[in-house]
């Protein structure tokens, strides 16, 4: 039987404010254990949450860049469960009004079309802190600093048919929180997040299968293992006979396999209820209109002024604004590289991102900066370099050995244009090469390259590319 | 100077009669010798009320001194206090030592009130008769065979025994105003919002509400305005100025119209209590206002409503007392499980356990729509209802309670009946109204209160309505035997 997958997420995205979404506590990451925790976030009898309103307008940046509804009324709720690290006993989350719905966001697939996932909503929440088991003698040591940190939780339909699909979907977000600047998107820190709901049916089935949570996984690598995991471990089950149970599943990403957490009987339930403690939040109009106006040019909007403004192809463009850091790398390289964008474009896609890829750099820390890639090809442009001299040129940057002019002088790397020079260049290598001569004379043409080769040898690639060829074919024409 | 009022007191610590260091040491001397058998006090804090006592004397000759300055009082044990045991009269807050301050707390430390101590309360305010405290009952100094009501029981008892001038209190369904009631001392409280919970150990969040207890209205006026205004750390705190509540206390009550609920006056109510209520009527007719029959249809709906939403809400509350952070832990908990609970059935007590369980079924999925959603919708019913009696009516009255004081032990074991005492004070605390009791009378020695409900923000008129009854009464003036 062919089966298809069915897949949804909950991204959770920590939001960038600095201080908790109900306290003044700090959200700083790596603080010492239980230094970042105040009364509130401590749940001491008689204290009370206080929303800060920051979290509010990034979750309707969020809202208006997936073109959803925020909500002018939302409601905070409690989400009952006892958990050492989860200091009240429940969680303050948005339950039955959160304050954004009914969105969507489209992805592009490998093989060049585009799919449109819906979003059910998003909604705001406080992590809870973290339970640490080892170093305490067989007890559990708790650490309340993550305790109250905003968090926006994103739900989408179960409209991803396959674990690629939940990657493409999973990294549109990440690089829309990013470019929204609401959330770091620190995947090692937890910052970025996510369950995803797979169930697989039959092909051509209308109803969903049942389905298993995989709770928190913190990597696109891992999403696409667990997901791929569960979907086979599905299908073996049906065929052999069985049934999915619904469950709570957790992924091991040391054996690329998930296991099972709790089952549906286990499962809390969580007494939801309205937060006595908080107001509704109610947003007028104007503030909404607000948060738009102040939203940043968005990932589509900047790949397409890519396309109009530099003449990228609409690939080139799509890879470039596929982050918000990348994007603005190329702009900064293309703009002090005097607005050549395609050339900058090349660069930034070719040599840039291997050297990234191979030392496994970040962009924010990378040795050659925009300014110094973008006035290199300047060097290009104007002719002071080759493109082949130029990744000699790149490379001593990389090692930081400098700037462009610096090492094209010191190296000596200069192009000869001059006419005269090449030419004697020319005159020599023809006078060395009797026998080529012999066979281009007879109509042996490829040895016209050999020629070049030669020339170009001859000045360590110095030599003018396009101006060797003209000399040469003029030469041994005459 | 223990039968003086708390604004007599102030007059007399200005005019230099005595220090609030010889005031302080009158009322621990008192307490220390009157409090043994009442049991008002869990925790009494003698040598921080001296050293507070001394501040508000220099305080006082540097003339930065307001009203409160000097006044000791007693604080209920569910406001957090900074390094004195807060203990909500439960086991399981009994080791806890708060490390910060509630808001009241801290405005009235500000004000330069000496607080002596930590008063009894039935546990986690849950109780109508200050029997589910885990420190024993409180006894009501009218008679030491009966209860002082609850939850604020130790608060109104040490007021009413003379041992304080004035206390705070918390009301979640009555806790202010039937133990002044039970007590015969004046307690308000205010409209849902007017003083900030920071601090205040939550029972049911969206109907506590933290007021005075006094003699008079005036001490209640004097006390309420150190209490009350705006808490940026409580959202349900309302940004609106405090309005300054003794100057209306002399208005004449004339063309006041007075309302009267037939669901007040049914026959729930004892004789007795019934007679005394009807004289003050009469009293206030003396003094020109009008009284009008009114109806509040969905008055039958208050108790059970509340005994969804206030278990519903305090069943998630109280799940912080989990042994993880603070509070009681059991001894030797084999694993996480063994902890949660024996750390809770050991800390909590019956009546609180049992109000932890109420609100779990009710908040369980498939019973929520049932239960917690139709209370929400009978709660939006009963503020309806007093919504339409305040547009004919300036002031509702009745009985703060069906009956005076009851006999300790009496209704322990009969929870329902127990909850039914409060049957008038609980509509208030759904509808998030002020509410006040006033000494109206006795029934065989015990004392009456009448009950004053006031629209949204209207304490200053029903400290107007009570001062003014005050001026013409003097059951608030009366001591119990042996504490003359």
């Amino acid at each position: 039987m062919e089966w298809e997958p069915v897949i949804g997420l909950e991204i959770h995205a920590q939001l960038a404010t600095s201080s908790k979404i109900f306290s003044g506590a700090s959200t700083a990451f790596g603080a010492q254990p239980n230094t970042q925790a105040c009364a509130v976030d401590l749940g001491l009898p008689g204290v009370l949450p206080v929303l800060n309103r920051e979290v509010i307008r990034m979750a309707a940046s969020f809202g208006l860049a997936t073109g959803s509804t925020v909500s002018k009324r939302s409601v905070f709720a409690r989400k009952n469960y006892f958990y050492p690290d989860l200091p009240k006993g429940y969680q303050i989350s948005q339950y039955e009004l959160p304050v954004v719905q009914d969105g969507e966001l489209t992805i592009e697939l490998e093989d060049g079309t585009s799919k449109r996932i819906g979003i059910t909503r998003a909604h705001l929440e406080e992590d809870a802190g973290k339970s640490l088991h080892e170093d305490f003698h067989g007890m559990t040591g708790i650490d309340l600093n993550r305790a109250g940190t905003p968090l926006l939780e994103i739900v989408s339909e179960p409209d991803m048919r396959s674990a690629k699909e939940a990657v493409a979907y999973m990294k549109m977000i990440h690089s829309l929180v990013r470019y929204l600047e609401i959330s770091d998107g620190n995947m090692q820190e937890g910052s970025f997040r996510c369950d995803a709901n797979v169930s697989v049916r039959p092909v051509g089935r209308e109803s969903f299968g049942t389905r298993a949570e995989i709770k928190n996984i913190n990597s696109f690598r891992f999403v696409e293992q667990a997901i791929n995991y569960e979907i086979e471990r599905q299908i073996l089950l049906l065929e052999s006979g069985g049934a999915v149970i619904q469950e709570t599943r957790l992924f091991d990403p040391d054996r690329h396999e998930t296991r099972s957490m709790r089952s549906k009987e286990e499962a809390n339930d969580y007494r939801y209820f309205p937060d006595p403690d908080l107001l509704p939040v109610v947003l007028d109009q104007e503030f909404i209109d607000g948060v738009a106006a102040a939203l940043p040019e968005l990932p589509a909007a900047r790949r397409q002024r890519f396309v109009d403004q530099y003449g990228l192809s609409d690939y080139d463009a799509g890879v470039l604004t596929a982050s918000r850091e990348f994007a603005e790398f190329f702009e900064a390289t293309a703009r002090e590289a005097g607005g050549n964008g395609k050339l900058a474009a090349n660069w930034v896609m070719g040599e840039f991102t291997a050297a990234l890829n191979k030392g496994g750099i970040d962009i924010a820390d990378s040795p050659v900066s925009s300014g110094d890639l973008g006035r290199m090809l300047l060097r290009i442009d104007d002719g002071t370099i080759s493109g082949k001299i130029a990744k000699q040129v790149f490379e001593a940057m990389w090692n930081g050995e400098g700037d462009a002019d610096r090492i094209i002088e010191e190296k000596g790397l200069k192009q000869i244009t001059d006419p005269a020079a090449i030419e004697a260049v020319i005159r020599e290598v023809l006078e060395n090469s009797p026998k080529q001569l012999e066979q281009y004379r007879g109509g042996q043409e490829k040895v016209f390259g050999y020629f070049v080769g030669q020339v170009m040898k001859a000045t360590k690639g110095k030599a003018n590319p396009g101006e060797v060829n003209a000399l040469l074919k003029k030469m041994l024409g005459s | 100077m223990q039968h003086k009022t708390l604004a007599e007191l102030s007059a007399g610590l200005d005019s230099g009669d005595y220090t609030s260091e010889e005031l302080t040491t009158a009322c621990l001397e008192r307490i220390e010798r009157l409090n043994g058998p009442l049991n008002c006090f869990i925790t009494v804090t003698a040598e921080e009320a001296l050293a507070a006592a001394r501040a508000a004397d220099a305080r006082r000759q540097s003339g930065k001194a307001g009203p409160l300055t000097g006044i000791p009082y007693a604080h209920k044990d569910i406001f957090c206090t900074r390094g004195v045991r807060t203990s909500c009269a439960s086991r399981m807050l009994d080791n806890f030592i708060s490390p910060y301050d509630a808001t009241v707390t801290q405005r009235l430390a500000a004000a330069g009130a000496v607080m002596l101590g930590k008063t009894n309360m039935d546990e986690f305010a849950m109780g109508s008769s200050n029997e589910t405290s885990y420190y024993g009952p409180v006894r009501n100094p009218w008679n030491q065979d009966t209860v002082p009501g609850g939850s604020s029981g130790g608060s109104a008892a040490a007021v009413a025994a003379r041992l304080v001038p004035a206390s705070t209190g918390t009301d979640t369904g009555g806790s202010i105003r039937q133990p002044a009631s039970l007590c015969g001392v004046t307690g308000l409280k205010p409209t849902y919002g007017r003083v900030s919970r920071y601090g205040m150990i939550a029972f049911a969040s969206s109907l506590d509400q933290g007021g005075p207890i006094t003699r008079t209205a005036e001490d209640a006026a004097l006390l309420l305005e150190a209490m009350a205004g705006f808490d940026e750390r409580d959202s349900t705190s309302v940004d609106q100025p405090v309005e300054d509540y003794r100057a209306g206390l002399g208005n004449s009550l004339k063309g006041m119209k007075i309302g009267l609920p037939a669901e007040y006056f049914d026959g729930a109510v004892d004789s007795g209590v019934g007679d005394a209520v009807e004289q003050a009527l009469e009293e206030f007719r003396r003094l020109g206002a009008e009284t009008v029959d009114i109806r509040l249809p969905h008055t039958y709906l208050s108790v059970p409503t509340y005994y969804v939403v206030a278990p519903a809400e305090c069943s998630s509350n109280l799940s912080r007392f989990d042994g993880v952070r603070f509070g009681h832990r059991c001894q030797d908990p084999q694993d996480l499980e063994d902890m949660y609970k024996r750390s809770r059935g050991e800390g909590f007590g019956a009546e609180v356990k049992r109000r932890i369980m109420i609100g779990t079924y009710a908040l369980s999925a498939g019973y929520y729509d049932a239960y917690y959603l139709k209370a929400q919708q009978a709660r939006h019913l009963i503020r309806d209802d007093f919504r339409q009696a305040f547009e004919a009516v300036d002031v509702i009255m009745g009985p703060t309670t069906p009956t005076p004081a009851f006999r300790l032990g009496e209704k322990v074991d009969d929870p329902v009946t127990m909850y039914l005492s409060d049957v008038y004070t609980i509509a208030v605390n759904l509808a998030g109204l002020p509410g006040l009791s006033v000494p109206a009378g006795f029934v065989d020695g015990l004392p009456v209160g009448l009950h004053v409900i006031g629209n949204y923000f209207d304490e200053a008129r029903l400290l107007n309505v009570a001062h003014q009854y005050q001026q013409v009464s003097d059951w608030h003036t009366r001591v119990p035997e042996g504490f003359e």
